[in-house]
Order: structure tokens, then C-alpha cells, then sequence
């Protein structure tokens, strides 16, 4: 019997194949095959998809649970090949990059319908699908590694997709740039990963014993490349400027699965960070930074699409605490329910960005509420299942994030978990009450966009409700199938699935999450819907807050200064001081001893050499002087001489008879 | 008086002779020099014409034939280079003339 596990590569070259198509389509026929590119790239996404459902569900009969095909070898130097690796964590994210993909795919067809690029635009959404299973479905970090530079590259793309807006342009070079610096460190915990254990199969990996090179610089190593990849503090700034994105982009990529590459990295790699509580310990504690310091410029923004790419960043903040903490299962729970409820809330905020023919501003929106229904209703579930009420997909994994926190006994942690999770409710009930609610904005021709982009709504606020069901925390009591995700992920991480015991508390913990998710969303309630004038007060009477949270706490001009003005043009200046000085100086220098040499040269030509034969001819002529009296130049003396040499002669001959 | 003898020859040859050396010396105009020059020639030509006589063959008359040829031609040569010289100089003195040195 043909097993789905032996046909595991037909998950990738699907959309490498809808990829090749749409971009030799774009680069040859621009323009062209617009049909066939909406028919094919969502089609071939949903063909991986069908692929990996099947591939999960053979992989579910296997007792292993994990599946390793090798392919061929690539750079046996480092112990890089091509091969493919399938557990219950990749399994997980397949499922997540495959099915959201698609319907985000779907979402294109309607949202993209009138933009230019269309073929390049699903060319590079496809290839990074292809990259992102790659990255995933890797069975080394190497190949992990290729996947990670191909979902890079396509973000940038993606993210300069409207390429002739200069801040698209701009925004796509940052988050390449950034990336760059986190990718720096993940080559190196590749290299040294490949020293302390002589393989960087993952299977391996994680069997290794401890290698002899220090595995907290190896995890910090990796974190800093998840942390760029993933938008964690300080390397965050790229993730809201990629913004200027496609909306489905924004949602596909910088939502749902690209920026959770960091989490899928560290948890991948959980055998090296339980080796180091050093490198845990930071990683949860940038992860509790990142998650509230990014909610708190979430609550001012202005930019519907801003809110929620910083709103993504705090999410993702909750992942690296859980990570941190040491729970992993938890922190891919929270990937998993995040990838709905985020992707959806970017679609509801494309789809209000369409309606409002491109506005973004949160404050010249309002009273959509009638005129887009699916999108008001399906972004209600997503802002109720990221605020953290009971019952929706946010609440388990969020609640879980901060049992874990709680449990790991640094209350810091837990405190700012459950701050985080306030703020997180109030500013997606303020990003609903501007949009949806209060007076209606002069937009009377805001409609719902195509089925195309209703079906991806409708499907994502149903996993947004229900995703969160099959993890649901141990102290319910409930059958098994309801906790399904922690039974079937846990084991990779060697972990019980079963929380220790200590159930009272975690009623309260529950509570307490409870309560303060629906304090924030009360609070925004009462500031934006029954006193309306109450916000611009407080931004009056907070003034210089509201300015440092408005400007993103000068992250970015701090960048500005130290980086781009700092080292960038100040190495510049540098390198320009090297080079007068230093390299101009020694071609000056050069020139300079070359004509003193020249000039010590014709001295001695002049004087030395000159003076030699001057002083012989000086000789020469001084000699000379008697001969030259004898030679006047009279035709008549040299007669005379000739005539009294001829007398000497002749007497000669005369008398010397 | 006895009969004209070679040595008479031999003697008015001589006396052309340094009368041509004394007026190639002394003369400042180049025309003169030149026509000394002539002097000096035919001096050498009676020389040959008187040997001839005396020793009884043609040899000598002939060589005297070259000389005369001879003759004409360098007065030929030296009055174009004397005419050459005066269209230079404006002058035909010899010893207003120093070009012949290094």
C-alpha cells in the first residue's frame, strides 16, 4: 500500500510548481493568464494541503510518530542534505501553512483583483509557500536554513510588492536588512551546532548528549535568529514598516506563518535550549518585554493595519515566553491559534481596507458595522478570541502561556503576561469600536468584497472559535479528544502532556486572566463608546506618553541615530577619513618621494652628470685653445701655412742630402 | 747669350711659381687669389711642357692638356662659389672672410 509518508515531497513542489508558472507568466506575458494564475496558485496550495492532511493522517497510524526521508546529500561538509522530516510538530505546521495559505490564497483572488502584478503577486505568494514548507519539512538546519532565506526573500518581495511607492520599496530593504542581522546568528548556531555534535539532523540533535561547546552561546545563537525572523525586541522594527504590504501578505506572512519560523526554530531546538536555563531565561524574559512594550504602541496607532502588525509582534512575544518557560507545546499552541484569529483580523482589516478604497486610518473609519457584516461579524470572533474570553481559540493557549509563566514561579513573568493580555483586550475592542462602531464615516459606497473574500472570513472565524477546543487545560476534566493538540505534540518534546497537579490555583489563574481580558474590553467599551470625548483628554492630559507610545518608544529613530546616521554614515565618514588620510595619504606620499626622488635626480643630472661632461669639454676646450688660434678661418693664413709647410719640406728634402 | 736651355724653363717656371704663392698670400680680393692660382697652374705647365722638350716624348704636353682643362673648371667653380660668397657677405676679401674654422 502506497503510504501518503512516501509522497511527503509532493507537499512542497505543489506550490513550487504554481510558483514557476505564475512567474514565468509574469515575466513573459505580463498582463496575461489571469484566469489560469486564479485557478492554479490557489489550487495548488490546496492540493498540499489535501497532501499533507493525508500525510498527518498516516503519520498519526505510525507508532514512531516521526518520519525521516533522505534524499541526497548537499554539503557533506557541514552534514547539510536534502531530506525531509515529519513529526508532529511539523505535522502541525504544515497543516497551519498549507490551510491558511490557501484560504489566503483565495482572499487574493478576490482582493488582488484590480491591482497590477497579479501573476507576480500569487508567483510569490506560491514560492513562499514552497520555502516556508521547506523551512519546515526540513530535516537539518541547513536545509531549515535555505527555507528561512527563501521565506526572507519573498517576504521582501511581498513587502515591496507595490514597488513603485518608495516606503514599499523602503520597507521591503529594512525587513530584509534587519533579517539579515538575526540570520547572522542563525549561521552561526548552524556552524557551531554542526561542532558540538557533529550532525545538525534535527532527530539527531535532539538525541545528542550535551556537546562540549558552551549550549548557552549556541541557544542564544539561535534565539537571535528567531528573534529576527520572529520581530522580538530589538530586532522588531521591520515587522510594522512591512505593513506596506499586500493586506493577504501582511496576514499570510507576517501574521500566520513567517514570523512564527522563530518559535517553530526554538521549539525545533527545545533539546539545545533545555540545556541552557541562561538562554531560556532571556529568551522568556525578551518575550514578556516584547509582548507588552509592543501592546503598548498598539493602544495609540492609527494605522488599522499598524495595530495589528504590533498586536502580532506582543503575540508573538507570548510565544518566546512560553518558550522560554520551557512550554512548548504551549507556545506552538498559541501559534496555532494565533495563525486563525490573526490572519482573520488581517483579512477583516483587508477587507475594510477594500471597502474604504485603501484607507487606513482607524480615525476616519467608523459605523461599518452595517455596511460590512461578515467582516464586522467574523472580526468580532477574531477580536473576542485574541482578547482572551472564554470559550474562543485565544483564551486556552493565552491562558495556558500564563499558567506555564505563573507555574515557572518568576511572577514577574506571569504579572507582565496578565498586563499584556489587558492591554491586548482593550486595544483590539478600541481598533472594533473605530471601525465598526460609533458615528458613520462618509463612505456610502462600503460593500463586502466577492465570495472569494467572505469564504476565507466565514472559514477563519470558525477556527478562531473552535481552534482553541482541542487544547483545552487539563483541570476541565474533559475526554481526551479535547485535549488532542498537547497528546499528539507533546511527546516530541519529551514531555507529559499532563499538567502537574495544583488545580485550585489554576481556577484562579483562569479567573484572573478572565477578568482582566474583560476589564480591557469594558474599558475600551466605556472610552470609546460611552464617552467618546474621553480618549482625546487623556491624550491631552498624557500628552508626552501618548507622543513617546505614538512614536513607538524612538525605536526607530534610535535605530536611526546609532545605526543608519550613527554607524552606517558614521563608518562612512570613517572609511571616508581612511581614505584621505590613510589610503590618499600613501598615494600622496608615494607621489611626494617619487618627485623628491625625481628632483634628487636631476640635480645629479644637472650637476653631477652635466658637470662631468661639462668639465670635460671644459677641458677639452681649454686644451684646445692654441690649436683654435692656429684655426682663424683665413682662406690666406691656412695658405701660408700650406705654402711654409711646403718650404719645410722641400728644404727638408734639400738639405738633408 | 747661349741657347734657351731647360733650366731657363725651369727657372721662369719657378719665378710664375712664387709670383702665384705671393699673390695667393698676399692678395685680399678673391679675384686676384684666383687669378694667381692661374699663375701658379701654368707655371707647373711650362715645368711639363719643358720636360716634354727635353725628354723627347709627348707625355708631358698632354698631362698640360689636363692642367688647362683643369684650370678652367676650378675657375669656374671658384668664381660661382665668389659669386655665392658675395651675394652672402657683400664682400669678395678674403680676409674679410673667417668661415673656414671649426
Amino acid at each position: 500500500m502506497v503510504s501518503a509518508l512516501d509522497s511527503l515531497w509532493l507537499i512542497p513542489l505543489f506550490p513550487l510548481i504554481g510558483a514557476a508558472v505564475a512567474l514565468l507568466l509574469a515575466t513573459f506575458a505580463p498582463g496575461r493568464g489571469k484566469a489560469l494564475v486564479s485557478v492554479l496558485c490557489p489550487g495548488t496550495v490546496l492540493l498540499s494541503f489535501i497532501a499533507s492532511v493525508s500525510a498527518v493522517a498516516a503519520l498519526a497510524k505510525e507508532a514512531a510518530r516521526a518520519h525521516q526521508v533522505i534524499f541526497a546529500p548537499w554539503l557533506p561538509s557541514i552534514g547539510a542534505e536534502w531530506g525531509i522530516y515529519l513529526d508532529p510538530l511539523s505535522a502541525v505546521m504544515i497543516l497551519i501553512i498549507t490551510g491558511i495559505g490557501f484560504l489566503i490564497h483565495l482572499y487574493s483572488v478576490g482582493y488582488m483583483a484590480h491591482e497590477g502584478g497579479y501573476a507576480r503577486y500569487f508567483g510569490c505568494l506560491n514560492l513562499f509557500v514552497f520555502f516556508m514548507l521547506l523551512l519546515v519539512m526540513a530535516n537539518n538546519y541547513a536545509l531549515l536554513f535555505a527555507g528561512w532565506e527563501g521565506v526572507g526573500l519573498c517576504s521582501y518581495l511581498l513587502i515591496g510588492f507595490f514597488y513603485r511607492k518608495h516606503a514599499a520599496a523602503a520597507a521591503g530593504m529594512k525587513a530584509f536588512i534587519v533579517n539579515r542581522v538575526g540570520d547572522a546568528g542563525l549561521l552561526l548556531a548552524i556552524l557551531t551546532t554542526f561542532a558540538a555534535f557533529g550532525t545538525i539532523r534535527f532527530a539527531e540533535v535532539a538525541k545528542a548528549p550535551a556537546g562540549g561547546a558552551s549550549m548557552t552561546l549556541l541557544a542564544l545563537l539561535l534565539f537571535a535568529g528567531a528573534a529576527g525572523k520572529s520581530a522580538q525586541v530589538p530586532l522588531h522594527v521591520w515587522l510594522p514598516d512591512a505593513m506596506e504590504g499586500p493586506t493577504p501578505v501582511s496576514a499570510l506572512i507576517h501574521a500566520a506563518t513567517m514570523v512564527t519560523a522563530g518559535v517553530y526554530l526554538i521549539s525545533r531546538s527545545s533539546a539545545i535550549f533545555s540545556l541552557s536555563p541562561d538562554a531560556s531565561a532571556v529568551v522568556a524574559a525578551v518575550g514578556a518585554f516584547t509582548a507588552i512594550f509592543a501592546a503598548t504602541i498598539a493602544l495609540v496607532q492609527n494605522d488599522i493595519k499598524k495595530v495589528l502588525a504590533y498586536s502580532t509582534i506582543s503575540q508573538l512575544g507570548y510565544m518566546f515566553l512560553a518558550l522560554g518557560t520551557g512550554a512548548w507545546w504551549v507556545a506552538i499552541f498559541h501559534l496555532f491559534t494565533h495563525a486563525f484569529f490573526k490572519a482573520l483580523l488581517f483579512l477583516g482589516a483587508g477587507s475594510v481596507i477594500h471597502a474604504l478604497d485603501g484607507e487606513q486610518d482607524l480615525r476616519h473609519m467608523g459605523g461599518l458595522k452595517k455596511a460590512l457584516p461578515v467582516t464586522h461579524a467574523t472580526m468580532f470572533i477574531a477580536a473576542v478570541a485574541i482578547s482572551g474570553i472564554p470559550g474562543l481559540a485565544g483564551f486556552f493557549s493565552k491562558d495556558a502561556i500564563l499558567a506555564e509563566a505563573f507555574r515557572s514561579g518568576s511572577t514577574a513573568l506571569y504579572v507582565v503576561g496578565l498586563t499584556t493580555a489587558g492591554l491586548t483586550a482593550f486595544y483590539m475592542w478600541r481598533l472594533m469600536h473605530l471601525a465598526f462602531y460609533g458615528e458613520r464615516a462618509r463612505h456610502a459606497s462600503a460593500h463586502e468584497g466577492p465570495w472569494t473574500m467572505r469564504v476565507p472570513l466565514i472559514a477563519l472565524a470558525a477556527g478562531s472559535a473552535l481552534a482553541g477546543w482541542i487544547g483545552v487545560p487539563e483541570q476541565w476534566y474533559t475526554p481526551a479528544v479535547f485535549r488532542a493538540f498537547p497528546l499528539w505534540i507533546a511527546p516530541v518534546f519529551h514531555q507529559a502532556a499532563h499538567a502537574p497537579a495544583g488545580t485550585p490555583m489554576e481556577w484562579v489563574l483562569m479567573g484572573a486572566s478572565a477578568a482582566v481580558a474583560l476589564i480591557g474590553v469594558t474599558l475600551a467599551r466605556y472610552f470609546y463608546h460611552h464617552r467618546p470625548a474621553m480618549p482625546a483628554s487623556f491624550e491631552q492630559s498624557l500628552k508626552p506618553l501618548h507622543g513617546i507610545l505614538l512614536n513607538k518608544w524612538y525605536v526607530d529613530e534610535f535605530y536611526e541615530r546609532l545605526f543608519v546616521s550613527g554607524l552606517a554614515k558614521g563608518g562612512g565618514r570613517l572609511l571616508s577619513h581612511f581614505d584621505s588620510g590613510v589610503v590618499d595619504g600613501g598615494v600622496n606620499g608615494t607621489a611626494w618621494l617619487t618627485r623628491l626622488s625625481g628632483r634628487v635626480s636631476v640635480w645629479w643630472d644637472e650637476w653631477v652628470v652635466d658637470g662631468a661632461i661639462t668639465l670635460g669639454a671644459y677641458f677639452v676646450k681649454l686644451l684646445s685653445y692654441p690649436a683654435r688660434l692656429l684655426q682663424n678661418g683665413h682662406l690666406q693664413s691656412y695658405a701660408l701655412i700650406f705654402a711654409m709647410g711646403m718650404v719645410a719640406l722641400f728644404s727638408v728634402y734639400v738639405f738633408s742630402r | 747669350m747661349g741657347p734657351i736651355t731647360t733650366g731657363h724653363y725651369l727657372a721662369l717656371s719657378a719665378a710664375l711659381l712664387l709670383i702665384g704663392v705671393a699673390g695667393v698670400l698676399t692678395r685680399r680680393s678673391i679675384v686676384v687669389v684666383l687669378m694667381s692660382i692661374e699663375l701658379i697652374l701654368n707655371a707647373v705647365n711650362i715645368n711639363l711642357v719643358a720636360f716634354s722638350s727635353n725628354a723627347q716624348n709627348v707625355r708631358g704636353q698632354i698631362f698640360a692638356m689636363f692642367i688647362i682643362a683643369d684650370a678652367v673648371a676650378e675657375a669656374a667653380v671658384g668664381l660661382g662659389i665668389l659669386i655665392a660668397l658675395f651675394r652672402n657677405k657683400e664682400t669678395i676679401l678674403a680676409d674679410e672672410v673667417d668661415l673656414l674654422k671649426w
